[in-house]
């Protein structure tokens, strides 16, 4: 079997005290394409944050091939940033560049290039001037993902990427994803749209406070772990989660 | 009058006017732009729960070592860091929120401080610590202001793209310049800068008045200018144009400096508040 690129050995996180995940367990091989999927309050954002090393984990850890350290590419929630803050298209976009300019670097033309070749490809050609507080949901996505393009990572870690995105965005967006997964990334994604994960994620990782199954996502559909007409909410159920270690059985 | 009796003449005649102009001058350099990044963290609050901390340090400074610059700065000082750790200790093992946490802190501070000048009242004006007197600034004052807009300014330089990309996305800039040695520094070397900067204009604003040529000019720059990297210099030339009206005033109407310049400049934030190009209640009347 090949060696994961990403392991999670029983790992365990709690805000104050409130559990968010128990002794999770899993990999991700190079180049796939995971979906998470659980219920809210499963801490499937909270697991990206630990594989990315925004958050340590309590007990047990997270171990990274050598091969991409600094080779991360991390998207949180829109919802948590700062729809107003004082910057331009062009900036954020330019922001991708922190591994090759870091603080001090100066832009170049090749990297001004860079910048628009980025904005062009997700639509948003000519946006450079325009104040990020101007963009809509869609269009302000789009930019998180030129700034991903630009920053040009191994392992890009998702969070919600399609959440308050009208639709042309969200294919535009997904095709990019897929694109991505072609020339041989890594690719984790949170999603809670089961259309999405049925239709393009190979592998899917379901999440519920613990692991509760992974692998292909055709067989975990096969397994109503993944089902259209499951409410994922059942899976948290707290007896449940609490008193069976082993894979849980939906129906 | 003439213009130049009205606008030059009290600079060009009194020294103590000069040396108030240039230490204000001189703070607004560094602590406009503090300001700027202040009010994008949402520090505005810390920051003035900080200022009221100073007090008691520079209390007790001058009951043990009388009215010195240095002994009055580094009691500043360690009473801020006294101040900001107790907070970071509350906030992080009980259920009290950080705000939460500076107001019991700075409350209790500033209760000891008024306590300790008015038991030990002689040598030590209550007024002069909480408002500062700018038109009585020393020499030594003046250098004390000077080294730490230095400093402040080599400081913002290195951490600058730091800041502005850390306000927008903190994540994004944890995971891209993980391993950097200043990563994981970037508040703690930002709360110092903000630290060093409320004791400096300590000495010529007071504690009570140390925020406002911070945070006002700050504030008001942002109803104007669209873009991080216009706001910070229009910032500083707001700031300079709020010490240079206030000052006049103080001369002309005979009212106190440090009250008449954040008077000025709060003014100034208000107004813009009103009618500014960005963001302003003149916007929002459009919508």
């Amino acid at each position: 079997m090949a060696q994961p690129l990403i392991l999670l050995d029983s790992v365990c996180f709690a805000y104050g005290r409130h559990k968010a995940l128990h002794d999770v367990s899993g990999s991700f091989t190079a180049g796939s394409l995971t979906a998470i999927a659980g219920p809210n309050g499963a801490g499937k954002s909270t697991l990206l944050k630990a594989i990315a090393g925004v958050i340590k984990p309590q007990r047990g850890f997270v171990r990274l091939d050598p091969s991409i350290k600094g080779r991360i590419g991390y998207l949180t929630q829109t919802s948590a940033m700062k729809r107003h803050y004082p910057v331009n298209v062009g900036q954020v976009a330019a922001a991708g560049l922190w591994p090759e300019l870091g603080s001090f670097g100066r832009m170049g033309p090749t990297h001004k290039a860079k910048v628009a070749a980025a904005l062009r490809e997700v639509g948003l050609e000519g946006f450079e001037d325009r104040q990020i507080g101007a963009l809509s949901g869609g269009q302000f996505q789009r930019l998180l993902f030129a700034r991903l393009l630009v920053q040009d990572p191994q392992v890009l870690l998702l969070d919600e990427p399609f959440a308050a995105v009208d639709a042309e965005t969200t294919a535009r967006l997904m095709q990019l994803l897929l694109r991505w997964h072609g020339q041989g990334r890594t690719i984790i994604c949170v999603l809670h749209d089961l259309m999405l994960i049925h239709k393009y994620f190979p592998e899917s990782f379901v999440l519920a406070g613990k692991c509760m199954g992974r692998g292909h996502t055709h067989t975990l559909f096969e397994q109503k772990l993944l089902s259209f007409d499951l409410d994922m909410a059942e899976l948290l159920s707290p007896t449940e989660s609490q008193t069976h270690g082993g894979p849980h059985d939906a129906v | 009058m003439t213009p130049y009796d009205f606008l030059v003449a009290p600079f060009a005649d009194y020294v103590f006017m000069k040396r108030a102009l240039a230490a204000a001058l001189m703070i607004v350099l560094a602590s406009a732009p503090m300001g700027v990044f202040m009010s994008l963290r949402r520090m505005t609050l810390v920051g003035d729960a900080l200022a009221h901390a100073l007090l008691p340090g520079v209390a007790a400074a001058v009951l043990i070592a009388g009215l010195s610059l240095w002994a009055m700065t580094l009691g500043g000082l360690v009473a801020a860091l006294v101040v900001a750790g107790m907070a970071v200790f509350l906030t992080r093992t009980t259920q009290i929120e950080e705000d939460a946490a500076f107001s019991i802190l700075y409350l209790f501070a500033l209760a000891i401080g008024v306590t300790l000048v008015s038991v030990k009242g002689s040598g030590m004006n209550l007024l002069h610590l909480l408002f500062g007197d700018i038109l009585a600034i020393d020499e030594a004052s003046l250098a004390l202001v000077a080294g730490v807009t230095c400093a402040t300014l080599v400081g913002l330089a290195v951490l600058y793209r730091r800041l502005v990309v850390e306000g927008f996305d903190a994540d994004y800039l944890a995971v891209v310049a993980a391993g950097h040695p200043l990563t994981g520094l970037t508040h703690p070397a930002f709360f110092m800068l903000l630290m060093l900067n409320l004791v400096a204009s300590f000495q010529t604003m007071g504690t009570l008045m140390a925020l406002g040529l911070m945070i006002l000019p700050a504030l008001a720059a942002r109803f104007w200018a669209s873009n991080i990297d216009r706001i910070v210099p229009l910032s500083v030339v707001l700031a300079a144009l709020c010490s240079y009206v206030g000052l006049l005033l103080s001369y002309h109407a005979g009212v106190p400096a440090g009250p008449a310049i954040v008077l000025v400049a709060s003014s100034l934030a208000l107004l813009s508040a009103l009618v500014g190009r960005v963001g302003s209640f003149r916007n929002y009347l459009q919508k």
